[in-house]
């Protein structure tokens, strides 16, 4: 029995006020209590349609009674949801927006336990018979839907592909016979055709070829041309289908029904009296198989057959108009001529989606015009369903779902997800959240948000990484989150959805893997790829700014390998690398270009000899164990070479190069302000202006 | 002491409260809560920090929770500050805070001393 009882939810922030409520009421329902508008936003979605009744306060904390009304309207909840207002704000306006927020009844405090305990019943009493005739009705509509649609569109596509016709055949012939009808109605009122007819006669023309069933396959498909006799047979699939539509059982004398019969026997007759089977003339021909005769006429002129290829539009029309595919009502071909030049657009608009989009907007207008269907109960046990599933899966998947919306800003996050944050199933406002803020940096909350705002309705899916204290522990998550965007002309954000999953143990690795990829292993330092790329970023992002490149090596290396091994080689390349790191500042970039050559990337002020100097100074001289280490260093920088990466490195290689044949052990800069051209130098190919090599011999401390 | 006498005593209105409630039990129960609830204490500490929102709420609900028990004395003196308090502070307020204050203690004085008498069967 005692969960029989419905379930009254009180929203109050007294305690004594809901205890008061709740001693009233607890005998017959179920009571249960929020203490402030997001508390009893959070119950409704929890309990859905469960909820028969809302007693509502208006002055609460975090959200107000009209708070709270304002979001049922927005999740049609106060369509299913009765509300019943209590409150000590009995001024006017107080009570005029309450009720034209939607609330069934307003009491004002003090109130009388007899009054409050009728209300509610009287209220609760009214909205079930309520909710059993939107049943009772949206099953009846939902029935016609189900019979004039699904039942009639697999039919006809059993004959389709009998037929080997495109399984296009019956949608086009509809969307044209549709056309054809409104173009018809629009000319004439001799038919007196309504919209209903049309819509009726569009439905039932998918019925025409139905007798197609009783004819044989052989001659059903055959490639070439009938015999008199295969004619005959074939002749027959007009009367047959009639006859299947007049032999059945039971609603023959549905509009449907008799629409469809007509077609289907009459749709091979002419005008001229010359058709088949009956030889029917003129207007005795029903004008629904005039209409769909024609538009099968067209329809096939157009499609590919085992007979023959496919004619374009303008010449099945010409064909049509000048009599060589059948006689026709000169009115119904003025339409066809009418509508011709928007035909090819309008069949192939006709994919199949559209036309069940079209049929979608059908069925909601008719249930815009029934307001009470619009959220009904089987809607809200469908909903209620997948809820349910979604809280199963959700349960399982150990992944942070969540929802947010912004008016209110309310976020609300699967049960895992809360307690690993530590956080409550539902937020209001998040983004001042304090306890958020402690879980996730705020500059990632407003970066996601950016993200989610840019996007678009067309591509509303953002993914984004960052990390955020979870169970107590710093950790990267991933963020997949789709923005929703309203379907107004000018599309509002108002939200997300989205989930979040650790990828702490994947994110490290591929951090340890970039940096083993970007780092020399021996010696630690960046490989000469990772350093371009960041040197290049250095350019561009302060392109005003004053760099010097230097490229050296160690002088005589080669037989500090030959004479102490590869090993001592090895020491001798760390112990230079170790030199490098403790030489240069913060801000600078060191990198082992190979073998024995490094790199060094500097920013400076004034002039760059000093800086130069004094690096050098503190990499060239005294030794390591016996080997001397004696450097040859060649400069370039930026003021002489331009921000190209390219053509600094080729200028300091250059500036090396000429060191090198100068007996080593120094350092010179690449200059190409000196006019003096210097042939043993290979001139650098990579500018584009005639610059030329040159070396300022500027001894540097041996 | 009775609960009509309690009623008396912190200037209530008993017959209202036992026509609207109609069960004496459910009223005692309400009235011996009465001094447990916190809005009052909200109210003195929203009222010194010069939250006044915060204090506004405190005093509706008040005044909401003295209406139900018809408490009438400090239901009244907690909606005039209500009022005075409803699109912030106003000068008033000052003295009306007081008010309550006052009314606030001598209901739950009258309450402490029927449930005094209520405790002991002497």
């Amino acid at each position: 029995m005692e969960q029989n009882k419905q379930k009254i939810l009180i929203a109050d922030d007294s305690e004594i006020n809901r205890s008061i409520l709740a001693d009233m009421l607890g005998d017959e329902y179920e009571i249960l209590e929020a203490e402030n508008g997001v508390e009893a936003v959070t119950v409704m979605q929890k309990q859905g349609g469960e909820l028969s009744l809302l007693l509502l306060d208006i002055v609460m904390p975090e959200m107000d009674g009209f708070g709270v009304l304002t979001v049922m309207n927005q999740n049609r909840w106060i369509e299913d949801i009765p509300v019943i207002m209590i409150s000590a704000e009995s001024s006017s306006s107080h009570v005029e927006r309450a009720y034209e927020l939607g609330v069934t009844d307003f009491i004002s405090r003090p109130f009388d336990a007899l009054i409050v305990h009728r209300r509610v019943v009287n209220t609760i009493l009214l909205y079930t018979k309520q909710k059993k005739l939107i049943n009772l009705v949206a099953d009846q509509i939902y029935e016609k839907e189900q019979r004039s649609s699904l039942m009639i569109d697999i039919l006809s596509h059993i004959v389709e592909f009998r037929n080997g016709e495109s399984g296009m055949h019956v949608l086009h012939v509809r969307t044209l016979t549709e056309l054809l009808l409104r173009e018809l109605a629009r000319r004439t009122d001799r038919y007196a055709l309504t919209q209903a007819d049309i819509s009726l006669i569009g439905t039932a023309s998918a019925l025409h070829d139905i007798g197609k069933i009783a004819i044989p396959e052989e001659v059903l498909n055959k490639p070439g041309r009938l015999t008199d006799e295969e004619f005959a047979v074939m002749k027959t699939h007009t009367t047959v289908g009639a006859a299947m539509l007049e032999n059945l059982p039971f609603h023959q004398d549905e509009p449907l029904v008799r629409t469809a019969y007509d077609i289907c026997r009459w749709h091979h007759e002419r005008y001229d009296g010359r058709g088949y089977p009956d030889g029917l003339k003129g207007d005795d021909i029903p004008i629904s198989a005039q209409i769909v005769a024609l538009a099968d006429v067209y329809d096939a002129l157009t499609s590919k057959r085992v007979y023959k290829p496919p004619f374009s539009h303008e010449t099945a029309v010409a064909m049509i108009l000048e009599g060589k595919c059948g006689s026709f009502n000169p009115l119904v071909l003025e339409c066809l001529k009418d509508c011709a030049d928007t035909l090819p657009e309008e069949m192939n608009n006709t994919t199949r989606d559209q036309r069940s989009q079209r049929e979608m907007r059908s069925v909601v207008m008719e249930m815009q015009q029934h307001e009470e269907l619009t959220a009904s109960e089987r809607t809200l046990q469908l909903l209620e369903h997948e809820r349910m599933k979604y809280n199963f899966f959700a349960a399982l998947t150990q992944e942070l779902q969540f929802e947010f919306t912004l008016q209110p800003p309310l976020l609300t996050l699967s049960p895992w997800g809360a307690e690993k944050l530590g956080l409550a199933e539902t937020v209001a406002d998040p983004a001042r959240n304090e306890k958020v803020r402690q879980i996730m940096d705020p500059e990632n909350l407003q970066e996601l948000a950016d993200f989610l705002r840019s996007s678009t309705p067309g591509n509303p899916v953002v993914t984004y990484d960052f990390r955020m204290v979870f169970n107590g522990e710093l950790r990267w998550f991933r963020i997949i989150a789709r923005a929703i965007w309203s379907s107004d002309d000018q599309p509002r954000y108002t939200g997300t959805i989205g989930k979040a999953y650790d990828i702490h143990e994947s994110r490290t690795r591929l951090d340890s893997l970039e940096k083993m990829a970007s780092h020399d292993a021996l010696t630690g330092l960046l490989n000469h790829a990772s350093a371009k790329k960041r040197i290049e970023e250095r350019l561009q992002s302060r392109p005003e700014g004053k760099c010097a490149l230097a490229i050296l090596d160690l002088d005589h290396f080669k037989q500090a390998n030959d004479t102490y091994g590869h090993m001592f080689g090895d020491e001798v390349l760390r112990h230079m690398a170790d030199r490098l790191r403790g030489s240069i500042r913060s801000g600078d970039i060191v990198a082992r270009v190979g073998g024995d050559e490094f790199l060094i990337f500097l920013s400076y002020k004034g002039e760059p000899e000093p800086v130069i100097q004094r690096v050098y100074d503190e990499l060239a001289g005294g030794s390591y164990q016996e080997f001397p280490i004696s450097v040859s260093m060649g400069v370039a920088t930026n003021e002489t070479v331009g921000d190209d990466y390219d053509d600094l490195f080729h200028a300091a290689d250059q500036a090396l190069y000429s060191v090198k044949r100068d007996g080593r052990g120094h350092y010179r800069f690449y200059d190409g302000g000196m006019e003096k051209p210097l042939s043993m130098i290979t001139p650098i190919e990579s500018t584009g202006e005639s610059a030329k090599a040159f070396v300022r011999t500027e001894e540097g401390r041996k | 002491m009775t609960l009509e006498g309690c009623y008396a005593a912190m200037g209530g209105d008993y017959a209202d409260a036992i026509g609207r409630l109609r069960s004496e039990r459910m009223i005692q129960k309400f009235v011996l809560k009465f001094p447990k609830d916190e809005s009052f204490d909200l109210l003195c500490r929203s009222w010194e920090s010069k939250n006044y929102q915060e204090a506004f709420r405190a005093a509706h609900t008040i005044k909401g929770i003295c209406q139900n028990l018809s408490i009438t004395r400090l239901g009244d003196s907690a909606a005039r500050l209500t009022d005075a308090l409803r699109g912030g502070w106003t000068p008033p307020a000052d003295a009306l805070v007081e008010e309550v204050r006052r009314d606030y203690r001598d209901t739950v004085e009258a309450i402490r001393g029927y449930e005094a008498s209520q405790a002991s069967p002497l």
